[in-house]
Parts: structure tokens; sequence; C-alpha cells
């Protein structure tokens, strides 16, 4: 378990003052703009940056606490940082760069071999390369090896993707995702990209202007319409399934949630494994009636159960439950007129099967 | 080309007297380069016109100034010569002193450049991999400053083949002990039917010269080249 709360003043015009914690595995995304503070947190837990007050906490062993005077230099915080721009050692081989922080990690550390980090991030081709002769994405499973074999308690990671391009990106999220699955200690995560949120990150803390606006689980946080996530063109509620099944003659895969059942378009991954969806609100449509004869795949039964203001005087958010999940669906306030919304009222909740392109694995 | 066991001896005496010179001021110089560059105290600017000082006060005056502190009577050359039995006029290890404070500025140049090319977010990712001050000073800062060192080390070598009124003033033109080749070609060009030797040791300090100065360039491609910069 991870504790922070941190304040720090920069000049007269901002202010740093964010708390919150961290569970003890799983990625916790410290979200929002460029310039909100989330890197400042990051490198103060890492304690490559002195803030004027606060303490940060690991399992109750206090890395910084600034009331009583305690600050563990970053050599000795046991953070393996992986940063925006990989930063390896360039007179070093890639070999080099994964032995630096392996060989001053205390011996009684555990952790993955070696061999294990090469073969997970799949960089056995490079490693006598020099830094300058990898690929940004290659550069960035270097750095992600070179943190992971420093044996950290904690992991922390400063907008690892933002300086990829898209099929760089795409290279490494797989292997993050597989650390997030196999890594048993803390994640921090700093982004300001959604889809990197919606692919990796258990809990979310939403940071703006310095402040720590909301944290909770994902699921839960993109249910809300009061965060400025809502705001978003992709906003939409982020939920949690299960592939059922695979129906190959129609070309469609069946996925479980707790709330009923969801048809897509083939996925590949086997029956059994879980998946997260972003059911973005605008892609949600509400009948009062069973529709017939309509491509939409998707007609879930729901219940409103509040309608919220959007930022937008001419649209609503209607807060819909199935069974245990919640659903998002953003509908012109004209709509909702004709149609007599109202809390309580039974509706259908339709969405495309084609909707659904952010599928990741869970 | 001829030369006579004299010009010989000038030119081995240069040779010694730089190299000398060069790993006298080598530590010294990154030590003040990294104090002028990552550190903030007060004094420093101070500092920083005191290390250049050699570049803008004539040679001599540099020389007199070491004759005031290091001659068997001044404040520092008494207690050496009378305590320890070191004397540094007129020898070739004041010459080598003499050459050192004045390609000092020359080398703490060379080497602060290194040092700025360092980007201190390598140093910081270091911290975090568990490397303390002094381990990645030396895994990490100096490996990638090592281009400027070796830029400035020869530099200073070349430069301190040729140093003369702080070396004449300081250490006097001993033939043998401190008679480097500036001050072999200056007797020289004072001695009747001298001046062949002139031109040949002329050519030579041309030649040596030119030849650091290549040399350094060359080294510093190289090292940027092996650092992955270019």
């Amino acid at each position: 378990m991870l504790d922070v709360a941190l304040r720090h003043r920069f000049g007269p015009g901002f202010t740093l003052d964010a708390a919150f914690t961290a569970a003890p595995r799983g990625v916790t995304a410290l979200f929002g703009a460029s310039g909100c503070g989330k890197s400042t947190i990051l490198n103060a837990v890492a304690g490559l940056l002195h803030p004027d007050a606060g303490h940060v906490s690991l399992d109750g062993e206090a890395l910084l606490d600034t009331a009583r005077g305690i600050a563990l230099p970053a050599e000795r915080r046991r953070c393996g940082v992986v940063f925006q721009e990989a930063r390896l050692f360039p007179h070093l081989s890639v070999l080099g760069n994964l032995r630096y922080g392996l060989s001053r990690a205390p011996r009684e550390a555990k952790g993955p071999a070696l061999e294990e980090v090469v073969a997970l991030l799949g960089i056995g081709e490079l490693l006598e390369r020099r830094p300058a002769r990898l690929s940004g994405g290659e550069r960035q499973r270097v750095a992600l090896g070179r943190a992971l074999l420093r044996r950290p308690r904690l992991l922390l990671m400063d907008e690892p993707l933002a300086a990829l391009d898209a099929p760089r990106r795409a290279e490494i999220l797989p292997f993050l995702a597989r650390l997030r699955a196999e890594a048993n200690l803390p994640i921090l995560y700093v982004t300001h990209a959604l889809d990197e949120v919606d692919a990796l990150a258990d809990q979310l803390v939403l940071i703006e202007a310095g402040r720590v606006l909301a944290s909770g689980g994902v699921e839960e946080l993109t249910a809300r319409t009061d965060l400025p996530l809502a705001a978003r063109r992709d906003a939409g509620v982020l939920i949690a399934v299960r592939v059922a099944a695979h129906d190959a003659a129609r070309g469609l895969t069946r996925l479980e949630f707790a709330g009923g059942h969801l048809l897509m378009p083939l996925h590949p991954a086997p029956p059994g494994t879980a998946l997260r969806l972003r059911l973005r609100a605008r892609d949600v449509a509400i009948a009062l009636t069973r529709p017939a004869e309509i491509s939409v795949q998707n007609i879930l039964p729901a219940v409103i159960s509040a309608i919220l203001p959007t930022t937008s005087p001419h649209e609503v958010f209607l807060h819909l439950a199935l069974g245990e999940t919640r659903l998002l669906a953003r509908v012109t306030r004209d709509a909702a007129e004709r149609l007599q919304l109202a809390p309580g009222l039974e509706v259908f909740a339709l969405v495309k099967s084609v909707a659904f392109d952010h599928a990741r694995p869970a | 080309m001829g030369l006579t066991p004299e010009e010989w001896q000038a030119i081995r005496l240069s040779l010694e007297v730089a190299a000398r010179s060069v790993s006298v001021s080598l530590l010294p110089a990154i030590a003040v380069a990294w104090l002028l560059t990552r550190r903030r105290f007060a004094g420093r600017m101070l500092l920083d016109a005191l290390v250049h000082l050699p570049l803008v006060v004539p040679p001599v005056v540099v020389g007199w100034g070491l004759l005031m502190l290091l001659g068997i009577r001044g404040p520092i050359g008494a207690p050496l010569h009378d305590w320890f039995g070191i004397r540094l006029v007129f020898t070739t290890e004041g010459a080598a002193l003499a050459t050192a404070v004045m390609s000092f500025p020359l080398i703490v140049r060379a080497v602060r450049l290194g040092l700025e090319q360092v980007d201190p977010g390598l140093e910081a990712a270091a911290r975090t991999l568990g490397a303390g001050r002094l381990d990645r000073f030396l895994t990490i800062t100096l490996p990638l400053m090592s281009p400027g060192i070796l830029a400035g080390a020869v530099t200073a070598f070349a430069a301190g083949l040729g140093e003369f009124g702080a070396v004449i003033t300081f250490a006097s033109n001993i033939p043998g002990e401190t008679q480097t080749l500036p001050l072999a070609i200056y007797s020289a060009t004072q001695t009747p039917g001298g001046e062949g030797m002139a031109a040949r040791l002329a050519l030579i300090s041309f030649t040596l010269a030119m030849a650091g100065l290549l040399l350094a360039e060359l080294i510093a491609r190289r090292m940027h080249h092996w650092l992955g910069r270019f």
C-alpha cells in the first residue's frame, strides 16, 4: 500500500496539494492534462524532488515525512522509474543498462532474473546494442526492463508511451498489460491518454491544477458525470466483461458482464478471457419498447436511475442500471423530453456492436 | 632533418613539461569545472574569474606571481624549501607548474563543455537505480563528460609545449632544465648564426601544436560517436 500526501509551491502561480493512496498491487493511474502536477508527484515519490511538505509511505515505511525530518534519498527508495524519454545510458550496451540496476539491488531483494525480464520484453536480440541504435519502442522496453531488474518495491512510470507514435505504442502496451498482470507490486502510472487508462489502470487518480479531483476504481469513476472525464467525446463507462463464446459463422463474440451479455465483432481472445470495454455514452441509444427489425445487436433492458446535465444545455446524461452494472447514455434533451424519460423508467439501451473498439485484456 | 643534441633536448623537455603540467592540472580542472557547472555557491563568479585570469593577464605577470609565492623566500616557497627541501624555481617541475597554471583555463573550459553535454536526467535515472553520489559520478557523469576531458587534456598539452612568458619568468632559461622549445627558439634568435636552429624548432613547434589540435578534434569525434551522440 502506497500512501502519498504532498504540498509543494512552484513560484507564486502554482501549488501542488495532493493526497491519495495506491493499492499494494495493480496499476494506479495519475490522470490529468499536461502541467497539472502529476509528473511532479511521481518525482516526489521517487525522491528526485523534495516537496515543501508531505509524506510518502510504502507498506507502512516512511520514504518521506517532512514532519519527522525523514527523506530517504532516491537511490535508497527502491522505486523503479520508467521515464518518458527512456533515459538509457548511451555509453553502455543494452545489457550494461539492464545490469546497472540489478548489480545495485539489495542482495536479499527478490525479483525476476535477467533472462526472465529479457524474455518478457522480447529484447534478447538487442543485448549487445547501444541505445543510439534502438528504435523508440525498443528503448522503452529496455528502460522498463532496467527498472524491473532494479528489484523495485514500487514501479513508477512517467508517461512511458507519450514520446512514441501509434504503432510503437501498440507495440509496448501488451508488455505493460502483461507486467500489470504478473508484477506483484504497486505501479504508479502517469498519463494524459485515456486509452492507456482503459488498457492498464485499476485505480484512477484524477488530477487538475495540482489537486486531486477524485480517486477510486476506474469503473466507478468513469460512471460519474460530475468529473471532467464526462466532458470528453469518448466519455463512457468502462465495464469488465468475459469472453463467453465465439460464433465464427456469424462473426460475433459473446461477452458476459454483471448485468447481461453483449455481442461484438469476432474477437481474437479465447473464451474465458477477461476484457475491459469502454461503452461510450454517445454510442448508447434509448428505446421505450424493444425494437424489432433493427441492425443493432445489443438491446439491453435497463432502468433509468438518474438524468443529469452535460456541459451542453441541449444534451443530458442518462444513468442506466443493468443489474449491477451501470451505464451512461448521452442523448439530446429533446429526446429525453419526447420519450418522457424519468428516473425509475424501464427502457432498452441500444448499443451497436461495431461501437466497441476499446476491448482490452483486463 | 638533422637536429643537434641541444635541439633534441629542448623538444624532449617541452614534451616532458607539457605532459607533467597536464597531469598536475587535470584533476583540479575537473573538480573546478564540476563546481562551476553544477553548483551554485557564493564566490562562484570569483572562482570563474580567477580560473580565467591566466588567459588575460600577461604570462610574465603570472610567472612573477608564482615567483613571489613559490620562490624560496615566498610565503609558500619558503616552507616547501625549508621543511621538505622542495625547490620549484629554476627547475623542470617549476616549468611544469607555470605551464599548468597557464593552461588551466583551457582544460576547465573544455571539461565544462563536456559536462554541460551530460543530461542530468541520466544521473537522476542512475539515482533511481540505486547509484549513490560517487557511484553515479564515476559510472555515468565521468564517462559521458570524457570527450571534454580528453579534448581539454590534448589542447592543454599542445598549448603547454609552447608556454613562454610564465616559464621564463618563474623557471628561467636553463638548457636541459627549463629551456623548452619556445625558450630555445628565443635563445637561438638572440645568438648570432642561430637562425637555422630557430627555423627548425619553430617548424617543429608548429607541427606539434597542429597535430595536437587535430588529435583533440579527432578524439572528441570518436568519443561522441562512441557515446552515440552523432
